[in-house]
């Protein structure tokens, strides 16, 4: 978008809101092919894209927003929404699906009142399912993400992953 | 003496971290002068955390499961009294699970230090770049990867040398390295175990390969899920630019190649080739038509090669060994050793390599150890959403390229899901639908919509509400997306339907037509019930969910189906054994 859609100061208070972002956009603004590492970038940043940054990124490569939202959607590591201090990354892989991932699914969803995708309302945790984390042999399997680094937990059964959700919650 | 403690992403989600630092701890407190170093994966997912003590002769004592309450005993009776521990060392039984194995790609899992360029020089790294550098011409590598007879490991199984000699015949001086590590399949971790354990072995295999095709940059395409492995590329991308062996002049040879990462933001489909450079270029993954190739114009419409982490760790053992010392391994026709991720429902599960042509038995039951529980073996998955089930009749087929494509499932990127009794074969088929409908970039039609279709129709069937014809059905529209779809993912996506009808139709009939589940897995086809084992404690009542359990104190307890939704937390709770589910 230029300067030439929108006459109010909206681009300027938008710069001012993302000055985090600065450095990555100087980086890599004029770098073909690097939407993705921005948006990444961004994500990073911010917990997730929303509108605001969208329209922000636009403004500064010149990439139009429908352009930057038809990518971030198609990928499923970005979200459009907040998340909570804690993302649960659920493991819906081959391994964990034999070895009783719906179950621990259906015992998070439960324990914390929330579906795939949503935060609780104290915004301590998220859920989401993701493909395959890799750790098959410790199936099934879940990663927490948050602020202090990511803990990757295995062998879960319906009571541990209670367990951990609650030792979580503590400390929060 | 030295402690390294194993810590690929599967050691460190056992808690090899909290051990490492519970050794440095005590040895600081005894006052002890040993190091504590790390290492990857030694493919033994079910002993982690692993702990390898090497004495002052260099020798060798492994303990497994070594949770920190574990290690003051190791502390004081191994590293300060010099007397291993035997009891938490690894068992006789356990040491063949790597000892049956023939391992190149995984030649260092486990074994040096993936943080320190030092431990992988000591083993002969890069020495094979050194002697392609110094004494051979591009032409020369090409023609030992193609005696070598290695064929690209991330599924489809393409000889390596073919590849790379079109990338080298393609004019244009700038040309591209891609390594495919977005590793996708779930249940599929070698890849990740070797830019976790081993990092120099890809950037070694990787400038090997773009010298020989005269590519001018490498990039390494990564999964976002794999941070650590990222972070290790990372510190191993460094040490090779400090040292001389990435950038520019390598060796003295007047080569310059480098290498950078590129994160990954998930999305299955980007294991097609076109797809991934799409990606690479900041684009929705979606594939083009095929030709013109990647090796004619890929990213940023420049000849491009891409191939996948396995297939480039390979390289630097044939090179130093030459190619007729790995051809040796395997059958004429599927040369080499692959890796395979054996998980699901095995006794030891991990990572595994093993010459081509094994057979599948020797690979689940000698290596594998057999079925957890020792449940009866009843399929291996194969391939992944590409692949199939192969049944238990088929148990002696060898794994190589071709006797497994016979069979309706691939070799793909090796993984192997274990399945017993209890694993229902049409919810699997369901399972991997719901997978590649996700997956689908939506491009073609039949793709798009037919997986959506024929989930519909999976779906049904394990809600119990099949009807006659449904299993043709499937079949017609899983020919007709096989037909109707540009790239491999939907050309591949009915696989893991058709093998599940070709070998299990009966269980498919049964949720159809008697509206049973042989494995007691499909919620709307079974039924919990309450027998005379019951004690009438009342626990199961106080639990349900739905207050669907009755029943006075001391008195067998009554389920009512009508209310009743098979969450199964009665069955959870009973202490009796007094619930069964039919």
């Amino acid at each position: 978008m230029s300067d030439k859609a929108c006459n109010c100061d909206c681009a300027k208070e938008r710069a001012a809101q993302f000055t985090e972002l600065a450095p990555t956009l100087e980086q890599y603004a004029k770098v073909p092919g690097s939407l993705i590492t921005i948006l990444q970038k961004t994500q990073e940043i911010y917990g997730y894209l929303s509108v605001d940054a969208i329209n922000y990124i636009s403004e500064v490569t010149g990439i139009k927003p429908a352009k930057i939202y038809g990518v971030a959607t198609f990928y499923a590591q970005f979200r459009l929404q907040p998340i909570g201090k804690n993302l649960i990354m659920l493991c819906k892989g081959t391994a964990c699906h034999v070895n009783g991932a719906d179950m621990i699914e259906e015992a998070i969803c439960e324990h914390l009142n929330i579906q795939d995708g949503e935060t609780t309302e104290d915004g301590v945790f998220t859920l989401n399912n993701v493909a395959c984390l890799g750790c098959c042999s410790l199936a099934p399997v879940m990663m927490v993400k948050s602020v202090e680094g990511d803990e990757t937990y295995g062998n879960l059964t319906k009571d541990s992953v209670k367990k951990v959700l609650d030792e979580i919650r503590e400390r929060a | 003496m030295r402690v390294v403690v194993g810590q690929g992403s599967c050691g460190v989600a056992t808690g090899a971290r909290k051990t490492a630092a519970e050794f440095e701890k005590q040895i600081a407190a005894k006052g002890l002068d040993i190091p504590v170093s790390v290492t990857g994966c030694v493919g033994t997912c079910y002993l982690e955390p692993i702990v390898d003590v090497y004495d002052d002769n260099d020798e060798l004592t492994r303990y497994v499961k070594v949770q920190p309450d574990k290690v003051e005993k190791i502390v004081e009776e191994h590293l300060a009294g010099g007397k291993p521990v035997v009891e938490d060392a690894i068992s006789d039984e356990d040491k063949q699970f790597v000892a049956k194995q023939q391992r190149v790609v995984l030649r260092n899992c486990g074994v040096i230090n993936p943080e320190n360029i030092e431990d992988y020089i000591a083993v002969d790294g890069y020495k094979a770049i050194e002697k392609v550098l110094k004494e051979m011409k591009p032409e020369d590598v090409i023609e030992e990867i193609k005696i070598s007879g290695l064929r690209g490991r991330g599924g489809a199984g393409f000889p390596t040398w073919f590849k790379w000699n079109a990338a080298k015949a393609s004019p244009g001086n700038e040309k591209y390295l891609v390594c495919n590590a977005d590793e996708g399949d779930p249940g599929a971790f070698m890849d990740r175990s070797v830019l976790e354990g081993d990092p120099h072995s890809l950037l070694e295999g990787m400038i090997i390969g773009g010298y020989a095709m005269g590519a001018c940059e490498g990039i390494i395409y990564c999964r976002a899920e794999y941070p650590l492995a990222i972070k290790r590329l990372e510190i191993a991308m460094e040490q090779a630019r400090e040292k001389g062996f990435l950038g520019k002049n390598i060796f003295g040879s007047g080569f310059d190649f480098d290498i950078r990462i590129k994160a990954g933001a998930g999305a299955f489909v980007c294991g097609e080739e076109t797809a991934l450079i799409a990606s690479l270029e900041g684009e929705r993954g979606m594939p083009r038509l095929k030709p013109p190739f990647p090796a004619a114009k890929g990213y940023w419409q420049k000849p491009t090669d891409i191939n996948n982490v396995e297939t480039l760790a390979n390289v630097p053992w044939i090179i130093y060994n030459g190619g007729a010392a790995f051809a040796q391994f395997g059958t004429e026709k599927s040369p080499g050793t692959k890796v395979f991720a054996l998980a699901g429902k095995i006794k030891k599960g991990g990572l595994v390599e093993v010459p081509m042509g094994m057979t599948i038995r020797e690979v689940i039951f000698d290596i594998g150890g057999g079925i957890k529980n020792d449940r009866e073996f009843k399929a291996v998955q194969m391939g992944g959403p590409s692949g199939g089930c192969v049944p238990a009749s088929l148990v002696d087929t060898p794994v190589t390229y071709e006797d497994i494509t016979k069979t309706g499932a691939i070799v793909g990127s090796g993984g192997m899901i274990v399945m017993d009794e209890d694993t229902c074969m049409v919810d699997m088929a369901r399972y991997f639908l719901n997978f590649t409908r996700d997956e689908s970039c939506g491009k073609c039609n039949y793709c798009r919509i037919g997986t959506k279709r024929m989930l519909e129709i999976l779906e049904r069937i394990t809600n119990g509400e099949g009807k006659d014809g449904d299993i043709e059905l499937l079949e017609e529209l899983a020919n007709k997306i096989k037909d109707g779809s540009m790239c491999g993912l939907g050309q591949t996506a009915p696989n893991p339907v058709l093998t599940t009808i070709r070998y299990f139709r009966n269980e498919y009939e049964d949720h159809i037509y008697k509206k049973k589940c042989t494995a007691k897995s499909c919620k709307a086809l079974i039924t919990y019930n309450i027998t005379d084992a019951c004690k009438g404690c009342t626990l199961c009542a106080r639990n349900c969910p739905v207050d669907a359990i009755t029943g006075n104190v001391k008195e067998v307890h009554v389920i009512d189906h009508d209310k009743c939704i098979k969450c199964g937390k009665c069955m959870d709770h009973c202490k009796f054994n007094a619930i069964v589910k039919e």
